[in-house]
């Protein structure tokens, strides 16, 4: 089971600037949601309301998963009565919005953030407690603003 | 020089901080002490087999033969309950990633920051701890549990009878279980007296004794026994029961009850509680299902670096595969401004 690799490739690769956390938000008790506050230290590398459109998303799937109303009776009561044994073959509500979030945070980076040199990273890898996001270098640029770069890397779009 | 990297695949749970035990290829997780659940598991299953042999042929005879399917039944949600608690995970937080601990890397000079986070929460001052341990400022209601050496999310308390810590994942399966064990415990408890009764009553002690010499003084003291572990568990986990009810009821943990959160002069203040008993116990009994957010058997790189200058080889865990499909997409977006 042993690979062997190239240290060598790895030099090409794109370095790591800084990441930025999302800390979560609190103030309507300890469901799952995140601040919508613009991290300053991404204002010339994204446009805000591309960001914040992301967070309310993310926060509106979480609020789904862990909505209690009569669906999530249903389930609990269901489960109860089959000693929680119904668990070990069948898919939480859960943990299929979940999936929903791995796919759409997937979709998110391909589509909106790996062309501006940041990368998301999905909540559940980092324990649900912060939204990290990776900057990158962007080497293109050389300290110009990072729009002349953009237009000139239009084809990874 | 050369130097060449050697990679292999291991389970994240080998590779968990924290003073867990785990089974099973990482589906089972438990803490480190596990004898006094060993107590538990034999008391419950032995009581259990001593009334199925000795009491059920006797009252499904001449009471009813539902009394010993109610018991099996009974016994087998307990067993089920008490699993459950025991081999999940109870809400652990991972620890923080070097980046994102936020007291480190301070610069000599400057002052440490503050390690209480005040938040407000539904127009309450809450306040959250920093934990040195994990690293990161402990979200609301969370723990850090010194045997487990773990941040637990909504800390109850470490039980050890059951083998592990109730946290949020695990408390539902904790109350069914206490409860539980509180009925079959009166079930035996019940009809061990309505045995003892009915032999009695159907021709006195000498009449028996002559039908089954030799075997009714044995059965007698067994019948004690059970009599006996029943009445004090009783005592205790019916009480159990009791005290974690009013809890759910308050939507309070054992943890918050002990060190006073919520009572005394900040009584009425719970942020957390629907200030509807109906409410707050549908919230914790029949609210979502949280996952576990270790994900103890997911795959992780092993880097092993061999130097032909430096014969010890260093080893680095790297990132999940996931990431490093779309660090290759942030790589190859890149390429493409390259001139």
């Amino acid at each position: 089971k042993a690979e062997f690799h190239n240290l060598q490739e790895l030099r090409h690769s794109p370095s790591l600037v800084t990441k930025v956390f999302i800390q979560r938000d609190y103030s309507e008790g300890t469901m799952c949601r995140f601040q919508a506050k613009f991290p300053s230290e991404l204002d010339n590398r994204i446009e805000r309301t591309l960001l914040e459109e992301t967070v309310k998303t993310l926060n509106s799937y979480y609020a789904e998963a862990e909505k209690i109303g009569g669906q999530s009776y249903l389930e609990g009561c269901l489960a109860c009565a089959t000693a929680y044994i119904i668990f070990l073959c069948m898919e939480t509500r859960y943990e299929k919005v979940l999936r929903k979030i791995s796919g759409f945070i997937q979709e998110q980076n391909e589509k909106i953030y790996a062309p501006r040199g940041l990368l998301l990273t999905d909540p559940i890898e980092r324990g649900m407690r912060v939204l990290e996001i990776s900057v990158f270098e962007d080497r293109g640029s050389g300290g110009s603003s990072p729009s002349s770069t953009m237009s000139s890397g239009s084809s990874a779009r | 020089m050369s130097a060449v990297m050697i990679t292999r695949k291991v389970r994240k749970w080998e590779k968990l901080p924290g003073k867990n035990t785990f089974c099973c290829d990482g589906r089972v997780m438990m803490a480190r002490q596990k004898g006094v659940f060993y107590l538990t598991l034999f008391l419950i299953t032995g009581t259990c087999a001593l009334f199925f042999a000795f009491e059920c042929p006797y009252l499904a005879v001449h009471l009813c033969p539902a009394i010993p399917v109610f018991a099996v039944l009974l016994f087998l949600f307990v067993m089920a309950m008490l699993l459950r608690t025991s081999f999940s995970d109870p809400g652990v937080l991972p620890r923080a990633l070097p980046e994102e601990a936020a007291n480190g890397n301070v610069p000599a000079g400057q002052r440490p920051p503050p390690r209480i986070r005040n938040v407000q929460i539904n127009n309450q001052i809450v306040k959250l701890k920093y934990c040195y341990t994990c690293k990161i400022f402990r979200p609301p209601r969370a723990s850090h549990c010194s045997i487990c050496d773990n941040c637990v999310d909504r800390f109850d308390h470490h039980c050890p009878w059951v083998g592990n810590c109730v946290g949020k994942r695990n408390y539902r399966y904790f109350y069914l279980f206490t409860l539980s064990l509180s009925l079959l415990t009166i079930y035996i408890f019940t009809f061990d007296i309505v045995h003892v009764v009915m032999r009695s009553m159907n021709g006195g002690f000498l009449n028996t004794l002559k039908e089954t010499p030799g075997t009714y003084p044995l059965k007698l003291s067994l019948t004690v026994l059970e009599v006996l572990v029943c009445f004090f568990t009783l005592w205790s986990v019916v009480g159990l029961t009791g005290f974690h009810t009013y809890l759910i009821s308050l939507n309070q943990t054992t943890n918050e009850d002990i060190k006073g959160s919520w009572s005394g002069k900040n009584r009425g203040q719970n942020p957390y509680s629907h200030k509807n008993i109906i409410k707050n116990c549908c919230e914790v009994l029949c609210g979502p299902t949280y996952p576990s957010v270790l994900d103890r058997r997911g795959l992780l790189q092993e880097d092993t670096l061999i130097s032909s200058s430096n014969p010890v080889p260093q080893t680095t865990v790297s990132a999940h595969k996931h990431t490093h499909a779309l660090f290759l997409i942030v790589v190859s977006s890149f390429r493409h401004t390259d001139s």
